[in-house]
């Protein structure tokens, strides 16, 4: 104890002696974080967050959340004696009367953007890897509210400055809102303070944007980092990698100062960004005006999805006790939200109950080894992309020089018939890998140099791979359909559980069935017998092994 | 290690459909050669190269500290406030502004990061460093001992025998949310109307005479030539104040489109036959998708498109739906001409105009 007295020690004395922090800090100090590219996706969501929050405070210090009408009178001059909004009109001065204020403005919303999309990454990352299975459910639940209140925080900011893009995304919403049956006009009256724009939204919004929906975010990033400490991070297998350890480089001082580090090139790509490329420049678009729009106008990307889903929708409303049910509004704009977010939500539990695994995982899977998982990622990237493509159905008409009419109806034809079809070529295409895989361990990897036997008879020679080669690409568990045991016992009595033991069978037979596995030990040693000519016996293998019934 | 190898969660095992691990590991093909040590780096073993390093590291930190004084100093130089008030901002001034602000900033961050990141790769000693897991289940003992401490608590309680406070604190408990809720009503507005009955009209009247948008002037039906568009409101407009929402309200409702085409051209609906002047006639500007301002007008054939969600009008035919996912027909607005020769609306729309909603009954 004696040793601790200078600089850091002293701090560490002081608290220790107030809240026994040495112990705490003795067990997290030299806390392991295993490191790979993939794993810095959640980093760049949580950096570009911290550079919203410090733009977005600067920007308030000018912005007043107002839809009182001024009559322009500020530095802009194209814009002089237009009657306007205080909020357009002060959007406008933080551009042009504040040094550093557009460039604030340009990395809050360049930061916007990229939060989004590192979150989606983040996402998919942890999907198609598996670390969202137990125990790590709560931090998947928690990461897919995040990105529901990023969309939200995204669009209440980009209603705020009362431009014509901002003011045009709110109508969408409000037409969305009056398709919700009996209460719709209500909902939107209450937002809305009474009809249609009003003058209240923007104060409205304000709150929320800058104090409630980033105040939850960040309450709920901070349980996902504690859970994720507490939890330790998931890692790749490998040699001495199992998943009962967890191997890399301590917390401090490496990931201090890689993550540190990577904190500030986040800051300053941001920085780049907003100072090199333009991003909504209001001052082009005009104060809104309910009755003008400009063509060919996008949202940001993350909303391009559900205005997508709103142009290829077909026109579809019928009359229940003669009132309309506006099924061509209310299926994108509020139906598809939910039935996105909800099996998404409920993903890891879904999957739980299909393989009926219920142990701990902190090994990742490699994609191709959960081939259904796979496929289902890709085909629901295919749906998510085809309505973000239809989002920009006109942009695309007039870049492919064809009638946007065709884009709309490949696109509802598409977004049926596509993510089927993806899933069953990425799961084709993961069984390959697999297959590759296991080739390469029984028979080592092809040399390029070709035999003549005496015979006449050509083959290629094999390299064995390296032991750390081989475990590198055979460390994960081996998938087994599960098996729902007898319907009766010994005695002929019935199993009253064999009815949902036998669902669960299929369900895990849908996932592994066809999956192609590892070789055991005593196969690898027979192919080693084999010698270099066992392609023909590894294709017999194949056929023993899988599973007959698809499903 | 040995101790993990038998699985972590105990009783939440009833379905242990892949075997337990000890039998997978058993399969496995290749066994663990265990942790492979990295080779030493250069910067390790060559002191030259540390050296090297140590000068790029302290070389970025070095040129990043340059980098924040440029950017104060470009803050002080590349104003943008003009010398004369009245002349306005010169964009061009604001572009140089942001482009050094951003540069000078954006670098000096990000070089800050790269310095750490190189500093952490090529030069810290800390090794590859290996740390068991433990079970995040509590054991068997820990968890029977606080189910015993809450049962403790709830037995102490009475909360299960002493049924009248149980339940006379839940009811209480259900009614708080009630005054929060409630609290919210005046968010919407209390007087007049009901949303659905404001909705239905606008301020388009009997009389009501149409200007042309934006400038506010009336029209003549001669002034119109055929395949031309007119935005337009109703004169009734110009009297609203500029202040408070009712202008901008009906901004969102009111504005229509007046179009010209050749009567022959023209299937008029029954009971329309005599909305038009001379083949001129008005329609509602408001998409009944959601509410996009219709903006596209294709004069040959008579359709507007919505940039929107591209529903498809046909304003020769009644405003009638031919594309997209609008449900409902662009509502008419009867005109007529006054004693002047200018273009008046014979009533208000017969129809709400905009998107469908649930009081809208058909």
């Amino acid at each position: 104890m004696s040793a601790i007295v200078n600089g850091a020690g002293k701090v560490v004395d002081f608290v220790d002696q107030r809240i026994t922090a040495s112990n705490w800090l003795k067990r997290n100090i030299r806390k392991v974080f295993p490191d790979h590219w993939s794993f810095l996706l959640g980093e760049i969501a949580l950096f570009s967050f911290i550079m919203i929050l410090l733009s977005g405070v600067f920007l308030t210090l000018w912005f007043k959340p107002s839809m009182a009408h001024i009559v322009y009178e500020g530095a802009y001059t194209p814009m002089r004696g237009v009657g306007m909004s205080e909020a357009y009109a002060t959007t406008l001065e933080l551009s042009f009367e504040v040094r550093g204020g557009l460039l604030m403005r340009q990395v809050h919303h360049w930061g916007a953007l990229i939060f989004l999309a590192a979150m989606s990454a983040h996402m998919l990352r942890v999907f198609f890897t598996g670390a969202f299975r137990k125990p790590r459910e709560i931090n998947w639940l928690i990461g897919v509210i995040l990105l529901l209140l990023g969309v939200a925080a995204g669009f209440t900011g980009y209603s705020l400055p009362d431009d014509l893009l901002s003011g045009t995304g709110l109508r969408i919403i409000e037409g969305g809102m009056l398709a919700i049956p009996i209460i719709g006009t209500y909902a939107s009256s209450f937002l809305f303070g009474g009809e249609y724009p009003g003058d209240d939204i923007i104060a409205r919004l304000y709150p929320m944007h800058i104090l409630l929906i980033p105040g939850l975010i960040l309450a709920l990033v901070t349980a996902h980092l504690m859970i994720l400490w507490y939890q330790k991070h998931t890692h790749w297998g490998g040699p001495g990698k199992t998943n009962e350890n967890v191997a890399g480089a301590p917390f401090y001082p490496i990931y201090v100062a890689k993550a540190g580090g990577f904190q500030f090139i986040v800051m300053g790509v941001l920085v780049l960004l907003a100072a090199t490329i333009q991003i909504n420049p209001v001052w082009l678009w005009g104060p809104y005006d309910p009755s003008v729009v400009s063509a060919g106008t996008q949202p940001d990307w993350y909303v391009g999805f559900l205005d997508g889903a709103l142009r290829v929708m077909p026109a579809w409303e019928f009359y229940v006790f003669d009132r309309p049910i506006t099924m061509s509004v209310l299926i994108p704009a509020i139906i598809l939200p939910g039935l996105i977010l909800t099996p998404l939500a409920l993903y890891p539990w879904l999957e739980q109950l299909a393989t009926g695994d219920k142990r701990e995982h902190h090994l990742l899977d490699r994609p191709r080894n959960v081939p259904v998982r796979t496929g289902i990622g890709a085909a629901f990237i295919t749906f998510y992309l085809l309505l973000m493509i239809a989002g920009g159905n006109d942009f695309f008409a007039t870049v492919l020089e064809i009638p946007v009419n065709w884009i709309t109806r490949f696109i509802q034809v598409g977004i049926i018939v596509l993510p089927p079809l993806v899933f069953v070529l990425t799961k084709r295409i993961c069984l390959g890998l697999q297959r590759r895989d296991r080739d390469k361990v029984m028979h080592g990897r092809e040399t390029g140099i070709v035999m003549v036997s005496p015979d006449g008879e050509f083959s290629e020679l094999h390299a064995p791979l390296t032991p750390p080669e081989a475990y590198q690409i055979t460390w994960h568990e081996r998938q087994l359909p599960s098996d729902p045991g007898p319907a009766t016992d010994a005695n002929g009595i019935p199993n009253p559980k064999y009815r949902s033991k036998r669902v669960q069978a299929r369900l895990s037979r849908f996932y592994f069935g066809d999956v192609v596995q590892k070789p055991t030990r005593e196969e690898l040693e027979s192919a080693h017998h084999d010698g270099g000519h066992g392609h023909d016996a590894v294709e017999a293998d194949h056929r023993d092994e899988l599973p007959s019934g698809q499903q | 290690m040995s101790t993990h190898n038998q699985n972590p969660n105990g009783d939440e095992h009833a379905v242990v459909p892949h075997g337990s691990d000890a039998v997978a590991r058993q399969g496995d093909p290749i066994t663990d050669p265990g942790l492979h040590h990295e080779e030493p780096r250069l910067t390790d073993v060559e002191p030259k190269a540390g050296r090297r390093a140590e000068r790029q590291v302290a070389g970025m930190f070095a040129l990043a500290s340059i980098l924040i004084v440029a950017f104060i100093v470009s803050f002080v130089v590349f104003g943008i406030h003009p010398d004369d008030p009245e002349t306005g901002v010169n964009l061009g001034d604001v572009q140089v502004s942001n482009l050094t602000l951003g540069l000078t900033l954006g670098l000096a961050l990000f070089l800050v990061g790269t310095g750490a990141v190189q500093w952490a790769r090529s030069l810290m000693t800390s090794p590859e460093i290996v740390h068991e897991r433990h079970p995040l289940r509590s054991d068997d003992e820990t968890r029977a001992a606080a189910l015993a401490d809450f049962n403790t608590g709830t037995e102490e309680t009475g909360f299960g025998r002493r049924k009248l406070i149980r339940n006379s604190l839940l009811g209480a408990l259900a009614l708080l949310p009630l005054p929060a809720v409630i609290m919210l009503r005046d968010l919407g507005p209390n007087t007049g109307l009901s949303p659905s009955e404001r909705r239905a009209h606008t301020i388009w009247d009997e009389g009501v005479r149409v200007l042309t948008d934006v400038t506010f002037q009336p029209i003549r039906a001669a002034d119109l030539e055929i395949g031309q568009l007119v935005n337009a409101m109703p004169a009734t407009f110009e009297d609203l104040p500029d202040h408070g929402p009712e202008r901008i309200n009906e901004r969102a409702k009111s504005p229509v489109m007046l179009v010209r085409m050749l009567p022959e051209d023209i299937h008029v609906a029954p009971g329309r036959e005599n909305w038009n002047v001379d083949g001129i006639l008005a329609y509602s500007k408001i998409c009944t998708h959601v509410g996009c301002p219709i903006s596209l007008y294709e004069q040959t054939t008579h359709h507007m498109l919505c940039p929107c969600h591209q529903s498809t009008f046909d304003l020769s035919d009644n405003g009638k739906v031919i594309f997209g996912p609008a449900t409902r027909s662009l509502p008419q607005l009867p005109i007529a001409v006054d004693d002047e020769g200018y273009l008046i609306a014979q009533s208000d729309f017969t129809e709400p105009v905009g998107p469908s909603y649930w009081e809208r009954t058909r």
